[in-house]
């Protein structure tokens, strides 16, 4: 039946109430179940900034640390440079099995979809975790960690690029008679050329960020650099550490916003 | 000699998109196939160089049916029909002449065409192309450049140079303005007599398939109800065939 315009907007009006109000209910009931103050919550938070400005700003004296963490550092950005490449190689030839338009059969194309959202679903502290056991402390485990993460987001990525960008190219070369592997070099690579650059740079940035939490726990670069600082109370060190981290990813984010800019 | 004989093909079953089509088309003619959206129009076009699997029938090349070649003969057939597209079908990246030497790769062996390795003369013709289509200056650029009349014109080039019997247009001035439509209808109807080609478009606006056509063929509900010359298309069959009067498009 037709509800009238009118009628219907009133009722949406109302659930919008509703739901707002339930969301505030269970907020108090939350609260009150877990003796939780909100106002104290509130004010603890610029406590807790002001406690970490005082303790975690580099100090002169941590300058010395520079040169250690500067050469960590690098060798944390390799290891996630290194890794995407390694994975992007890998995925570009997975995604062209799998995907839609480009892949072999339905069979296979299930079959990679379904190793891709296992790689992607296992949290990378997880394959961290596991892989310590066969490959112990050193560089080689957080590699296959970022590595095997990496390709499951990017086998996904690249698939859906060939899905959207390169199907009706790669129909006006099948129409010219041309041959599959003619089509996949000479259609399908350069129409999604700039959107896989694209991603295999945000990947990057990504996993200089990860590759730090991955660091922690196999005791490499800049996460066990970190780790140390932290746990021997030389918070100023652990400070600069983390500000170094954040000037290298911005500046990775700059340096990969512009080469975007001149590939697309 | 394009013969057309009994061509079917359902999507689901039960619901036939095409049923029953029959055509024949001689070397020089241009055709328009005209008729409502959904009608089976892209269907009938991408059946004849077999990107669509129809059901039955059969589509003759000169007397050899198409519909039931092995793989590598297709591909020799693929290569001597064109095809051009309503959204061009470029590789947008890659420069004017590129696109045109693409349709050259279904003569090539696979490493030479996977490498990009054109012989001289290949080369000369892709440039002596591009200039009948008034595209000369502009072989170094990417198409992404382009404007769409001269991405279409890219497009015409590219389905010339397989040296085709036949070229297929689907839907291959939707997308421009008027200007630009009369400029590509003009040239593919200068190329149909020029290389003696079969040319079969796709097309809403029928007052340029009037225009332009030798030969109209109307299908409605994946059903044949017209292939006469064009100038025998009148307003009964146009109402007939889009179930409504649309008189002043014959003006």
């Amino acid at each position: 039946m037709m509800q009238s315009p009118k009628k219907y907007l009133a009722h949406k009006g109302w659930h919008q109430t509703a739901v707002i109000a339930l969301i505030g209910g269970i907020y108090v009931f939350g609260s009150w179940a877990l003796n939780f103050n909100s106002v104290d919550g509130f004010i603890a938070v610029p406590k807790a900034f002001a406690w970490l400005g005082i303790y975690f700003r580099p100090t002169a004296h941590s300058m010395e640390y520079l040169p250690k963490i500067w050469q960590k550092l690098i060798q944390t950005v390799l290891l996630a440079i290194s890794s995407t490449v390694v994975a992007a190689i890998v995925s570009i030839f997975v995604a062209l099995l799998g995907s839609k338009v480009t892949g072999i059969n339905s069979f296979v194309q299930t079959i990679v979809r379904g190793v891709a959202s296992f790689f992607r679903n296992i949290p990378l502290v997880a394959w961290s975790m596991i892989l310590l056991f066969s490959f112990k402390q050193s560089d080689f485990t957080g590699f296959l960690a970022l590595l095997l993460m990496s390709i499951g987001y990017l086998i996904r990525a690249f698939m859906e690029i060939i899905e959207d960008e390169a199907s009706e190219t790669m129909l006006a070369l099948k129409a010219t008679g041309a041959s599959y592997f003619q089509v996949i070099f000479q259609a399908v690579l350069p129409q999604i050329l700039p959107s896989i650059l694209s991603w295999i740079l945000y990947m990057i940035e990504n996993n200089v960020r990860d590759a730090t939490l991955v660091g922690i726990l196999t005791g490499t670069g800049i996460g066990f650099i970190f780790d140390i600082y932290y746990k021997s109370f030389r918070f100023d060190a652990a400070g600069m550490t983390v500000l170094a981290i954040i000037i290298v990813v911005i500046a990775l984010e700059t340096i990969s916003n512009q080469i975007r800019r001149v590939i697309l | 000699m394009l013969e057309v004989k009994n061509l079917q093909k359902s999507y689901e079953k039960d619901r036939p998109a095409l049923t029953d089509i029959s055509f024949d088309i001689k070397p020089g003619t241009f055709v328009a196939i005209i008729g409502p959206s959904g009608a089976g129009k892209t269907t009938i076009l991408r059946s004849l160089n077999q990107l669509i699997k129809d059901d039955d029938g059969q589509i003759l090349l000169d007397g050899n049916d198409i519909r039931t070649a092995n793989k590598t003969q297709l591909r020799k057939y693929r290569r001597q029909i064109g095809m051009v597209f309503q959204n061009y079908n470029l590789v947008e990246r890659l420069t004017v002449i590129e696109n045109v030497l693409h349709g050259r790769l279904g003569y090539k062996s696979t490493l030479a065409g996977v490498f990009g390795r054109y012989t001289q003369e290949e080369k000369e013709e892709a440039m002596s192309l591009l200039k009948k289509v008034g595209l000369e200056k502009f072989a170094l650029k990417r198409c992404s450049e382009l404007s769409g009349g001269q991405k279409q014109r890219v497009g015409i080039a590219r389905s010339l140079i397989q040296h085709p019997k036949v070229i297929l247009c689907d839907e291959p001035i939707a997308s421009l303005d008027p200007a630009s439509a009369q400029n590509v209808m003009e040239l593919l109807k200068d190329l149909t007599e020029e290389y003696n080609l079969i040319c079969i478009a796709n097309l809403h606006q029928i007052n340029m398939a009037k225009k332009y056509a030798d030969q109209i063929i109307g299908i409605r509900k994946g059903r044949l109800v017209f292939d006469e010359s064009a100038d025998l298309l009148s307003e009964d069959i146009l109402r007939t065939l889009y179930d409504q009067d649309i008189t002043k498009e014959l003006e």
